[in-house]
């Protein structure tokens, strides 16, 4: 059909297009497809009325902090700084920026491998993250977990995990820990739109709902899990849909926009405060990177896709001429915020290059509790069966 | 000092733990309203209600995942698993996420989780019921795990998982839920993870065993004694990872023979770790090359024809002890 998702010359088009005509949620996906006009202006609905131009352009500035801190590591890839795999997030800012952007203090973050983005949108600063993906020991998690493993619990913020899919009955217990100590949060759990396919987010949207735990599974449709299209990974659209099935609010939105992306998290978060209900929210956007950046991007999707996104729904300049347009910006202004990120993401560069490997005595370090603290051992025995010379 | 059953030891341990600790919740397929399917919780339902004691639907994946994230975030919870077996459609939340999120956040996350259930062969329920899946959590740094093999142990090690602020992997026996024992009443009654315990005394040969091996074992030891003037040392390890590697290599050097006893599958399983540790530590004082009986290397067969055979038995056991004089 017409833009399920992403068609690309390499794909077969579609051939059940005509059942879905008419579907509101549906037409709210394609909106979100290049080269459409995304109808409605979110800018002053009720998540974004309130919005000051200072609040406004701090939303820039921390969606264009992820853009440059991510351009900037992946050179420090290309040198050959980093290791194993880097998920890029570039394009699909919006996303993290505008979620994060609700979320009060029982609120809680967790994601998939693809986790740059959510981590500094939460508060992360440059040096611990890039430090991480150095390996070094100054990283955020000591350089222990790498790209796809960030975590910063006192921001409420539980990763960054590497299995897909396999966050998501986190998600569901971060949730269920937040209702049984009686607070009044959520969990965010993103995930991909490949995610979608694994089992046991099906097993949680079934507790979710049947247990009503304040949980907002957020796939971030990015219309291709790692390089199978989403016409050749996922039956049924939207992918959104599937909450249906365990009866749970679900919704399509435009991610390429971050004031429709604060108003979908918005009503999301109000469904988990006040009725302690699920919801799933499918937000369609779009990576320009490969999914990690060593592999190849011409086998499954055209350049000039690529192109059109960025020409026509790339979210930073998208947001750029609306804070224009709306006069809350000037042209010093987003000079001064993108020389101010591209000199910090240089900076964390310096700083994790500078920084020190951990030291061999630290692989034994972090793995369990009681081996870390000695002291208050309750155990006996032998725990490690290998260690450092 | 009562005399209970195993499985009334474990719903002690539950029933004072849930009791003493706000954060400590049971969930599983069955334990509230069915009272258990081996009916280790019965009675836990009516006492602390269905907030601390809570039926799942069958969906291992979700609730084990659940209960990881609810212990990322300072719950305590314990999950019942129906059979251990059943943990293999979770084997992510427990192997990825359980295991290696205090590892991969630089210690910044901890996850005092229990995971517990039977973990055995010998109720004729065929392969895919039958799995004894200690060598693969011992194998996994971060997970702990232990087999209490008596009533005492079962509540003495279960409380200490429970306070434990790792995670740690609790493997019980249908066989053995029925075994009746002196139980300390102490709440506090704790047994360390990681404390073998020499069940016999003896001179001329240790056996080594966990889990329902360890009894297997004392039988066995009885008839070499009785019928071969053997004396037999038979050390129950308890707890697989942490291991008692110094009461190992104690009774090796005592007794200079040793034979290792255990109903896991061979390759890879405990007792190779177990049959390196004491050729590395003690090979000088061993008279004679290791033994070791475990179970016939082949899926869990159904017939009790089979089983019977396939599970380390007494004759099985006393031919190989025989070998070793």
């Amino acid at each position: 059909m017409e833009g399920l998702h992403h068609d690309t010359i390499l794909e077969p088009s579609a051939t059940d297009s005509d059942k879905k005509k008419g579907d509101p949620k549906l037409e709210e996906k394609e909106k979100a497809l290049p080269n459409q006009e995304s109808a409605e202006d979110f800018s002053t609905s009720s998540a974004n009325q309130s919005l000051s131009a200072e609040d406004k352009v701090d939303l820039y500035e921390k969606m264009l902090r992820i853009r440059r801190f991510e351009e900037r590591s992946l050179r420090s890839y290309q040198q050959g700084h980093i290791g194993g795999f880097l998920h890029l997030y570039i394009g699909q800012e919006a996303v993290a920026v505008g979620s994060v952007s609700m979320l009060g203090e029982d609120d809680h973050v967790i994601t998939a491998y693809r986790d740059h983005g959510h981590a500094l949108a939460v508060g992360m600063d440059f040096d611990e993250c890039m430090a991480e993906l150095y390996g070094k020991k100054t990283g955020c998690s000591k350089g222990k977990g790498g790209s796809m493993h960030f975590f910063a619990p006192d921001k409420n913020y539980w990763g960054g995990h590497g299995i897909v899919g396999g966050q998501t009955p986190l998600g569901l217990g971060i949730a269920f820990a937040l209702k049984y100590n009686k607070k009044k949060g959520s969990c965010l759990c993103f995930m991909g739109d490949g995610a979608t396919n694994q089992g046991p987010f099906y097993e949680s949207l079934n507790l979710a709902s049947l247990w009503n735990l304040p949980v907002v599974y957020i796939i971030e449709n990015n219309g291709y899990s790692m390089g199978t299209a989403e016409s050749r990974h996922s039956a049924g659209d939207p992918l959104a849909r599937r909450g249906d099935a365990f009866d749970i609010d679900w919704s399509v939105s435009n991610g390429h926009d971050i004031y429709e992306v604060r108003q979908t998290i918005s009503d999301a978060l109000a469904s988990a405060h006040e009725n302690c209900r699920p919801s799933v929210l499918e937000i369609v956007t779009y990576r320009y990177r490969g999914h990690s950046v060593a592999d190849p991007d011409q086998t499954y999707r055209s350049k000039e896709e690529i192109e059109e996104y960025k020409t026509n729904k790339d979210p930073l300049n998208l947001f750029r001429e609306k804070l224009i347009k709306e006069g809350n910006i000037t042209e010093d202004q987003i000079k001064t915020i993108d020389n101010r990120a591209k000199g910090d993401a240089d900076a964390s560069a310096e700083f994790a290059d500078a920084s020190p490997y951990p030291d061999t005595s630290e692989l034994m370090d972090d793995i369990y509790w009681e081996t870390d603290n000695p002291d208050k051992k309750t155990s006996q025995g032998t725990m490690f069966f290998e260690t450092p010379a | 000092m009562a005399i209970i059953t195993y499985r009334e030891a474990l719903n002690q341990a539950l029933s004072e733990e849930i009791e003493r600790d706000n954060n400590v919740v049971l969930l599983g397929e069955e334990v509230a309203q069915f009272k258990g399917s081996y009916k280790v919780s019965e009675g836990m339902l009516e006492k602390f209600g269905a907030d601390r004691v809570i039926d799942t639907p069958i969906s291992e994946a979700a609730f084990s995942g659940l209960a990881v994230g609810a212990a990322m975030m300072g719950m305590r919870p314990v999950v019942e698993f129906m059979f251990w077996s059943f943990c293999y459609v979770a084997f992510d939340q427990i192997f990825n996420n359980a295991a290696s999120v205090r590892y991969m956040s630089g210690g910044l996350i901890n996850v005092p989780i229990v995971f517990r259930g039977p973990a055995n062969g010998g109720t004729n329920v065929g392969a895919t019921h039958s799995h004894t899946p200690e060598n693969f959590a011992a194998n996994t740094p971060g997970l702990k795990v232990i087999c209490p093999a008596t009533p005492a142990d079962a509540k003495g090690m279960l409380k200490a998982a429970i306070r434990d602020n790792d995670p740690v992997c609790v493997m019980e026996n249908t066989i053995l839920y029925n075994m009746k024992d002196e139980v300390p009443d102490d709440p506090d009654f704790i047994i360390p993870l990681g404390k073998a315990n020499i069940l016999k005394e003896g001179n001329d040969m240790s056996i080594i065993a966990h889990g329902k091996a360890v009894h297997t074992s004392l039988e066995v030891a009885q008839t070499l004694e009785e019928k071969h003037n053997i004396s037999v040392e038979v050390l129950d390890l308890r707890s697989i990872r942490p291991l008692d590697v110094d009461a190992i290599i104690k009774t090796v050097k005592k007794t200079n023979r040793v034979l290792l006893v255990e109903e896991n599958k061979p390759f890879c399983g405990v007792d190779a770790q177990i049959a390196f540790l004491i050729q590395d530590q003690a090979f000088d004082y061993l008279d004679a090359p290791i033994k070791r009986v475990s179970a016939i290397d082949a899926p869990q067969a159904y017939s009790k024809a089979l089983e019977n055979v396939q599970i380390p038995a007494h004759d099985r056991i006393l031919a190989k002890a025989m070998e070793l004089i």
